[in-house]
């Protein structure tokens, strides 16, 4: 085949397999939509940062202001810092809350910010100090069970009567529901 | 008797397994030998460029056709698959999720790079097999032409630069042949699944990964081809082993990369 034919079917080829990649880039992937241009970092320190992985969003108000560039352990204070790279767009004041928060119910965790009132703005190398830790669901629903069963014995001790009443007690928590027959 | 009978059969079992296991051997490292060969002699073959864009045309521009339609098709049964699944958990908007990280990620590479091997890697081995049965490679050498040079290395690159073009243009047409499913057949709603896709694809994480596996494969699918040709015994029977074993080789290379690479770049 003539050279001059080969040349331009390459070049035809060549362009489509750039043209595809922009294309990927642009339409598939998030080169434009999450593009974070320069970035500044801070840190922030949790005793808890539940399912946290890096490169997760960090988000305020919902709007993606930067992502979690790191997680380490600290063994002076047992916990984890976490450093997040901000976008120079965005300055957040020196007192700025970090919380973690879980999109939806079994979402991938993210951290929010709330702004404070200072009127310095953090800069690189800075340091989160008023956190919130990661919820952690079974933590939450043993200190529910825990603080029903207090409850009941409270009223156990108040009336200290017979089992009945015992029985009414514990009858009249939430849990009930769960898996039991109703009496009436 | 017996026993004299089942310790020399053993025996003969043990002389086998060695003899494959050298032959083996001697194989990789006769193949890592061309390897560097090529690899040394590429500045002499980057200087006459028109070669490898010839190569390019007979292995990458011919490969178009098999490469488009069959990601046409894999695109849209991820899409029909994908539905299936994720309706029954009332998320059917992730499926532009599902068949982007999934064509992107692995099916890309690796189904072009299995299809490149079948399609173009059994044209080089037969070729360059042939070209030692008939002489052509002594006759070069005869010329003071290195046929590694001339032959070789041209065709090794031209599969290194065909590769990744390939595996990217198989991506995005897979994409879209998974688009044309979902939205207008099934009805998922086109913002939603580009959005999704958008948020959920990362261009190094996922899009550029692929394309280092492509170039990785492009590499390995290429050299195996090149080296069972230039291996090859100057026979019609020869030649035609030759053939297979390039087919059966390159997938087993391809798959195997495949799991080393991904576990690199997941970093479990």
């Amino acid at each position: 085949m003539d050279r001059t034919t080969i040349d331009l079917w390459v070049g035809i080829f060549v362009a489509l397999g750039v043209a595809a990649l922009l294309g990927l880039a642009m339409k598939v992937g998030n080169l434009t939509t999450n593009n974070i241009g320069e970035t500044y970092t801070v840190t922030a320190n949790f005793e808890n940062i539940g399912g946290l992985k890096p490169r997760a969003p960090v988000k305020s108000a919902g709007v993606v202001v930067g992502r979690v560039a790191d997680i380490t352990f600290d063994t002076a204070t047992y916990e984890a810092v976490v450093s997040l790279s901000l976008d120079k767009r965005y300055p957040f004041p020196k007192d700025t809350f970090a919380n973690i928060y879980t999109a939806g119910l079994l979402g991938e965790q993210y951290i929010g910010l709330e702004a404070g009132g200072d009127e310095a703005a953090l800069v690189n190398g800075d340091k989160i100090t008023q956190t919130q830790d990661a919820v952690v669901l079974e933590k939450m629903i043993s200190q529910f069970l825990y603080s029903k069963a207090s409850e009941s014995t409270d009223d156990k001790s108040e009336k200290s009567e017979s089992t009945k009443s015992d029985a009414d007690a514990l009858g009249s928590s939430p849990l009930d529901n769960i898996g039991k027959p109703s009496n009436d | 008797m017996i026993k004299s009978a089942l310790l020399i059969g053993l025996v003969r079992g043990l002389r086998g397994i060695g003899h494959k296991s050298i032959k083996g051997i001697w194989r990789f490292g006769a193949g890592i030998r061309l390897f560097w060969l090529t690899l040394m002699s590429s500045g002499e073959c980057f200087r006459r460029f028109h070669l490898i864009i010839r190569e390019v045309y007979f292995t990458g521009v011919m490969s178009l056709i098999i490469i488009l339609v069959s990601a046409f098709f894999v695109g849209m049964v991820l899409g029909l698959q994908g539905y299936h699944t994720l309706q029954k958990y009332g998320s059917s908007e992730a499926i532009g999720v599902l068949v982007a990280l999934a064509l992107v990620r692995e099916l890309g590479p690796v189904v072009t790079a299995l299809l490149f091997a079948g399609r173009a890697g059994t044209a080089i081995t037969a070729e360059i097999g042939l070209m030692k049965a008939t002489e052509q490679l002594s006759a070069m050498e005869m010329m003071a032409v290195s046929p590694i040079a001339r032959v070789i290395a041209p065709r090794f690159w031209a599969g290194v630069i065909a590769m990744p073009i390939l595996a990217i243009l198989f991506s995005m047409v897979g994409i879209l042949g998974g688009y044309l499913l979902a939205v207008p057949v099934i009805g998922v709603d086109a913002g939603a699944f580009w959005s999704q896709m958008q948020a959920n694809v990362d261009w190094r994480h996922d899009i550029l990964n692929g394309v280092i596996k492509s170039v990785v494969f492009g590499v390995a699918c290429t050299m195996i081809a090149l080296f069972e040709g230039y291996d090859a015994p100057p026979t019609a029977e020869g030649v035609s082993r030759a053939t297979t074993r390039t087919v059966v080789t390159s997938s087993l290379a391809v798959l195997g990369l495949d799991f080393i690479l991904t576990s690199f770049m997941l970093n479990v």
